[in-house]
C-alpha cells in the first residue's frame, strides 16, 4: 500500500531536479528538458491528489491531461524559438543571448 | 513490504535517475536518452496510481513526440562538440536553490494532515463522459491552442523570405 506522502515527496524531488536543471544548464534545449522533468512532477502530483483524495472526481486527472496538451503546445512553440535563434546567432546558449539586456 | 511498494520505488528511482542524468550529463544525446528514461518511468507511475489513459497519453505524446522532437531540435542545432560548456557559472547557487525548496516542500507534506486516504480504481469510461460534458470547453479551447501553438511555431521556424 503506497501512501500519498510517497507521490508527493517523488513529485517534490523531481520538481527541484528540474528547477536545478533550468537554473544551472545554459544550453536552451536542455533548459525546455529541465521544464518537461518540472510538468511532470507536477502531473505526478496532481493524479496522486486526484486518485487519494477526491476519487470519485476527474478534476486531477483532466487537469493533467490539460498540462499535457500545453506541454506539447509549448515544446512546439519553444523549439521554433529555439532554430530560430540558432539561424540568426549561432548559439544556443541562453547567456549568450543578451539583445535586451543592457 | 507489498510488490507495489516495490514497483513503486524501483520506478521512483528509475525516475530520478532520468531527472539527474538529464541535469548532469555531460552529452546532449545522453540527456535526451535519460529524460525518455523519466517520462517512461512517470508512465509506470500514473498505472500504479491506476490512470491508465493518462500512462498511455504519457507514453504516446511524452515518449514518443516530444523526446523525439527535442532529439531533433538537438541535431539541427549542433551542439555536439564538447568543448562548449553546457553549464551556467551560477551553478552552486542554482543547487542550493533545489535543496532549500526540496526541503521546504518535504517539509510541508510531512507536517499536513492529509485526511483519510482512499485510492479507488475509476473507469476510463466515466473520465471519457466527465471529459467530454463537464469539461468540453476547456477541452476544445486546448484544441485551440495546440492549433494556435502548431500555426506560430511554422510562422517562426519558416525560413527567412526576401524583403
Amino acid at each position: 500500500m503506497i501512501a500519498l506522502e510517497h507521490f508527493l515527496v517523488l513529485g517534490a524531488a523531481l520538481f527541484c531536479i528540474g528547477i536545478y536543471g533550468v537554473l544551472a544548464r545554459r544550453n536552451a534545449v536542455l533548459i525546455l528538458m529541465s521544464i518537461e522533468l518540472m510538468l511532470n512532477a507536477v502531473n505526478i502530483n496532481l493524479v496522486a491528489f486526484a486518485m487519494y483524495l477526491r476519487p470519485g472526481e476527474f478534476v486531477g486527472q483532466v487537469f493533467a491531461i490539460f498540462v499535457i496538451a500545453v506541454a506539447a503546445a509549448e515544446v512546439g512553440l519553444g523549439l521554433a524559438i529555439v532554430l530560430r535563434l540558432y539561424r540568426n546567432r549561432a548559439s544556443v546558449n541562453v547567456d549568450e543571448i543578451d539583445l535586451l539586456k543592457w | 513490504m507489498s510488490a507495489t511498494l516495490v514497483l513503486f520505488y524501483l520506478l521512483g528511482a528509475a525516475c530520478l535517475l532520468g531527472g539527474l542524468g538529464v541535469v548532469a550529463s555531460r552529452r546532449v544525446i545522453h540527456c535526451a536518452l535519460f529524460l525518455l528514461l523519466s517520462l517512461v518511468s512517470v508512465a509506470g507511475l500514473y498505472l500504479l496510481l491506476s490512470a491508465d489513459f493518462l500512462a498511455l497519453v504519457q507514453v504516446l505524446i511524452y515518449g514518443g513526440a516530444v523526446t523525439i522532437v527535442l532529439l531533433f531540435a538537438l541535431m539541427l542545432t549542433r551542439v555536439t562538440d564538447l568543448t562548449t560548456r553546457l553549464d551556467n557559472p551560477q551553478k552552486p547557487l542554482a543547487l542550493v536553490a533545489a535543496l532549500a525548496l526540496f526541503l521546504i516542500l518535504v517539509a510541508t507534506v510531512a507536517f499536513t494532515p492529509w485526511g483519510p486516504q482512499a485510492p479507488e480504481r475509476v473507469e476510463l469510461v466515466a473520465l471519457g463522459r466527465s471529459l467530454f460534458s463537464q469539461w468540453a470547453v476547456p477541452f476544445e479551447i486546448a484544441s485551440v491552442v495546440l492549433l494556435v501553438a502548431l500555426i506560430g511555431a511554422l510562422v517562426i521556424a519558416r525560413p527567412e523570405e526576401d524583403q
